[in-house]
């Protein structure tokens, strides 16, 4: 048995075809007034990566802060100031449009068997206010920053503080619109474009999983958008909907912010999970344990995901049922995210695994995503979560989730289909050695951030007891291997642009239908628009491809 | 749902569009008129079940949703239980603070 | 772009025709593209819902809350005034539907004419609302630093409070009706909001509908956006009763 399942094509005469989605057209202007998706997912590949560094950086600077138990790299307000857009950036920046508006945008047309997205002029405009959102980000930094906390609790963001919320608000409420366009132009895209023969049921499970997640963009995030502009018309002209000196309430304004960020958690990491549906399947070469009940568990996912959003309030004062119906309701969110990671272990049982780097990043992800997963029942129950909310464990539990979970599929993905995006592959070795240096940074980085939390350090204060040093100590080490493990990729990624093997159509003997055609694709991306007439993730259709093709080609 | 299926576009003829503009008008007097009696609790009730009545008319016809596909239909069905779902338990929240311990 | 008939045509349909030119190189079928812009306008239309959504969650526990102070601030609320408005917008409605329906039986001027109507119809619901605001504005009962409660604590003072027969209020409940005008501005605010976007629409659809551009069997924009403005409708439907209307025998 062979260690690794890559066929790369003889590297003397191969070479990467003259035409396609790179070459066709030149000049910047072919690439700012695009609407090929694959183009647009480029543009956001840049963009998102840039922000997630300037995240990086800003996560940096906490870690650095939480060095020793005195404020004092930075003062307190800025130390507010620095957590604050580093949430806005990952959040809104990052998780929310990485793994969807990249690898979504480009490989759902392609996986369903379609020449483009329905509304490719509505795709870039989504990437456009992206960039609008992301520069009034980038703004609100340079002109001093905001410190409400990436919630923009009220009274607090209207009333008490004296910072960039209206720029921070306007820039969310813009980004929040680039979200809503891609997640509708991916509905009607898998409603409208399938090829022939593709049914719901022959879908790759990646395309399920941004089906789900784009339901919740287009229903939850205009609850955001008018939470934010009441905040916003409550700072400037001073309406009464949240002030509770005018006799508002400022927990409204958390049930209608939650009512939205609760299922924005699944808008982040649902995509994430499609990723690794598709990575599980072709590194064990098996057709993804119980393919229907994981395509339903994502639709029950986004369903259940509307019904949970008061756990985020279980301390705030709403009302004791209340607390008992949504703590419930969101133990019950458990199960099908658990159907997930029970069916993938399934799928890996007697499948023929290797251990390319985007199978392990997948490794890293099904471990760290059942932790961070678990953990969120702990939170869930409403008994543990007085005592643990608004400590260190809460943050450690939505960096497993986040960044255990989503960022570590995001790589995942980046890694898988980088062959596909660029025509070349990645350096493996390197790779392999980053994906490692990652999983170790991250649980040095967030597990001591665990124990903090049941200790009962508090989370966004600058300073805290100097018996919690050691473990703040463990963490900070953990962020810089981290870092490491996050630049590692920029770099061999950018080389092997030149210098990277060619990949061939398809190195990974992947069933689906973007690797059955050249690499880098098209503008059109089929030659022939293809007829889907097997299931997704059927080993033996490909094999049976392979012999038409050598007998005709012989 | 099946592909590419050529559904033929139905054209609404002005006939139902002026009888729906009718009854929308007769509406609007039906709920001035009814909102100058006093109900009790009825009143409500009344005016949201008249303006219930009127939208859903201009969602069928207006809006064509009465001869459009089953995706518009479950589109618009969608749409109307998310918007149950956030006013439904927020205002169970609300009504339930009251109730005290448990 | 440079797609040949041969790949477009590849598996969809074998009918061999020519596209017509609005046809997007994407689609295979004129019908694909209508059902699909079609579908994303709906899809547009549901994010609109939860939009306002938020803003209805908020005027039901706030009515609940301060009962009474809702009701005198509807009392502040002129139903001639909203009537007429209501009028104004099921009638433009109508003629929007109208709209729709020469555009698909190619009437140009029928087109033109009715896309006019619906512009004026939208004018006209705006004017009678900035009346309406400026009288607001002139009685200080836009919430904000001068918000002034005369017409809550001392009705007899206000031609509107006087004439609904209202009581004077307690100073604390009389200061709740400021909620009940944040609401009144707000949702109204973004309902106009979305009428302006509306009526520019329809200044550049008027332009391009005298050109012949939406009737030449194309009609999908117009028809699009008679949704959006149907919508428009249904918003003002639900507002009209809920801050005009329902505390009026009081």
């Amino acid at each position: 048995m062979s260690d690794t399942i890559v066929v790369l094509p003889d590297q003397r005469t191969a070479r990467i075809p003259k035409t396609n989605y790179l070459t066709k057209e030149n000049g910047l202007l072919s690439w700012l007034l695009t609407g090929d998706h694959k183009r647009i997912a480029i543009l956001y590949l840049i963009s998102i990566t840039c922000f997630f560094f300037v995240g990086g950086a800003l996560a940096g600077l906490i870690r650095l802060e939480l060095l020793t138990p005195q404020s004092d790299l930075m003062a307190t307000d800025t130390y507010n100031k620095v957590f604050t857009m580093h949430g806005v950036v990952m959040i809104f920046l990052f998780l929310v449009p990485s793994v969807p508006a990249t690898l979504g945008n480009f490989f759902i047309p392609m996986m369903i068997g379609a020449k483009d997205l329905a509304l490719p002029k509505v795709n870039l405009l989504s990437w456009y206010l992206y960039m609008v959102g992301g520069i009034l980000v980038l703004y609100t930094m340079v002109s001093g920053g905001v410190d409400t906390g990436w919630t923009f609790t009220t009274p607090l963001s209207t009333h008490y503080v004296n910072t960039n919320v209206l720029s921070t608000g306007l820039a969310v409420f813009v980004a929040g619109f680039s979200s809503i366009f891609t997640g509708l132009n991916f509905i009607v895209t898998i409603h409208k474009m399938r090829a022939p023969g593709m049914t719901w049921f022959r879908m790759p499970l990646f395309v399920w999983a941004h089906y789900a997640a784009s339901i919740l963009m287009v229903l939850g995030t205009p609850v955001l958008a008018i939470a934010i502009v009441l905040v916003a018309l409550e700072r400037t002209i001073g309406i009464g909907v949240f002030d509770p000196t005018k006799g508002g309430d400022p927990l409204l304004f958390q049930h209608l912010f939650w009512f939205y960020s609760h299922p924005a958690v699944y808008i982040m990491i649902l995509p994430g999970m499609g990723v690794i549906s598709e990575t599980i399947s072709t590194f064990s070469r098996k057709r993804v344990f119980g393919y229907t009940a994981v395509a339903f568990s994502s639709v029950a996912i986004a369903v259940f995901g509307f019904f949970v959003w008061a756990h985020h309030m279980f301390i705030m004062g709403i009302s004791n049922y209340s607390v008992l119906i949504f703590s419930l309701l969101t133990m019950l969110v458990a199960v099908p995210s658990a159907i997930k990671i029970f069916n993938w272990t399934f799928t890996l049982y007697k499948g023929s695994i290797t251990f390319e780097t985007p199978m392990l990043y997948t490794f890293g992800f099904m471990g760290l995503f059942t932790i961070g997963g678990l953990t969120g029942v702990f939170l869930g129950t409403s008994g543990t979560d007085i005592h643990l909310t608004e400590t260190y464990f809460i943050v450690a539990h939505f960096h497993f989730v986040m960044v255990g979970g989503m960022l570590m599929a995001f790589l995942a993905g980046i890694h898988f289909w980088w062959p596909k995006m660029t025509g070349r592959m990645y350096p493996e070795k390197i790779s392999q050695l980053a994906a490692v240096v990652t999983f170790i940074g991250f649980n040095l980085t967030f597990f001591p951030q665990f124990i903090l939390g049941t200790l009962g350090m508090p989370r966004r204060y600058a300073s805290y007891p100097p018996e919690f040093q050691i473990l703040n100590v463990f963490s900070t080490a953990g962020a810089t291997i981290l870092g490491v493990g996050y630049l590692l990729p920029v770099l061999y990624l950018t080389w092997s642009l030149k210098y990277g093997a060619i990949a061939g159509n398809n190195p990974w003997q992947a069933t689906g239908l973007e690797w059955q055609t050249q690499s880098p694709p098209l503008t059109e991306n089929f030659v022939e628009l293809p007829i889907m007439d097997h299931e997704a993730y059927d080993y033996d259709w490909l094999e049976r491809q392979k012999e038409k093709e050598v007998a005709s080609v012989g | 749902m099946s592909e590419h299926q050529e559904h033929e576009h139905h054209i609404v003829s002005p006939k139902v569009y002026a009888t729906i503009l009718l009854a929308l008008l007769v509406g609007t007097a039906l709920t001035v008129w009814a909102s100058y009696i006093d109900l009790g609790i009825l009143n409500p009730i009344i005016a949201l079940g008249i303006a219930c009545t009127k939208a859903t008319l201009v969602v069928l016809f207006f809006m064509h949703v009465k001869y459009s596909s089953k995706l518009t239909k479950l589109t618009v069905g969608a749409g109307v239980f998310t918007f149950m779902i956030l006013v439904g338990m927020t205002l169970a929240d609300y009504f339930t603070r009251a109730w005290g311990r448990w | 772009m440079s797609d040949s008939p041969a790949i477009a045509h590849g598996a969809a349909d074998s009918a061999v025709h020519e596209h017509p030119p609005y046809q997007r190189h994407h689609f295979a079928t004129m019908a694909q593209q209508n059902d699909a812009t079609n579908f994303a306008m709906w899809l547009f239309l549901l994010t609109e819902i939860m939009f306002f959504g938020g803003l209805f969650t908020a005027y039901l526990i706030y009515r609940n809350w301060y009962y009474p102070a809702f009701v005198a601030g509807s009392h502040q609320l002129s139903i001639p005034l909203g009537g007429l408005n209501t009028l104004l917008l099921i009638t433009s409605s109508f003629t929007m539907a109208m709209g729709v329906w020469c555009a698909e039986t190619r009437r140009k001027s029928g087109l033109v004419l009715c896309l006019t109507l619906t512009f004026i119809l939208g004018l006209g619901f705006l004017g009678i609302k900035t009346i309406e605001y400026s009288e607001k504005i002139e009685k200080h009962h836009v919430p904000g630093f001068h918000y002034s409660l005369q017409s809550f604590l001392d009705p007899a003072s206000d031609p509107a409070a006087k004439a609904a027969g209202d009581k004077p209020m307690a100073l604390d409940m009389a200061r709740h009706t400021e909620v009940y005008f944040s609401l009144y501005f707000a949702m109204t605010g973004m309902h106009a909001l979305h009428m302006i976007i509306g009526i520019g629409i329809l200044g550049f659809m008027i332009f391009r509908a005298r050109a012949g551009a939406y009737t030449t069997g194309h009609v999908t924009f117009v028809e699009n956006f008679g949704l959006y403005w149907h919508f428009v409708d249904i918003i003002w439907i639900f507002l009209f009763p809920l801050l005009y209307l329902i505390s009026r025998h009081q």
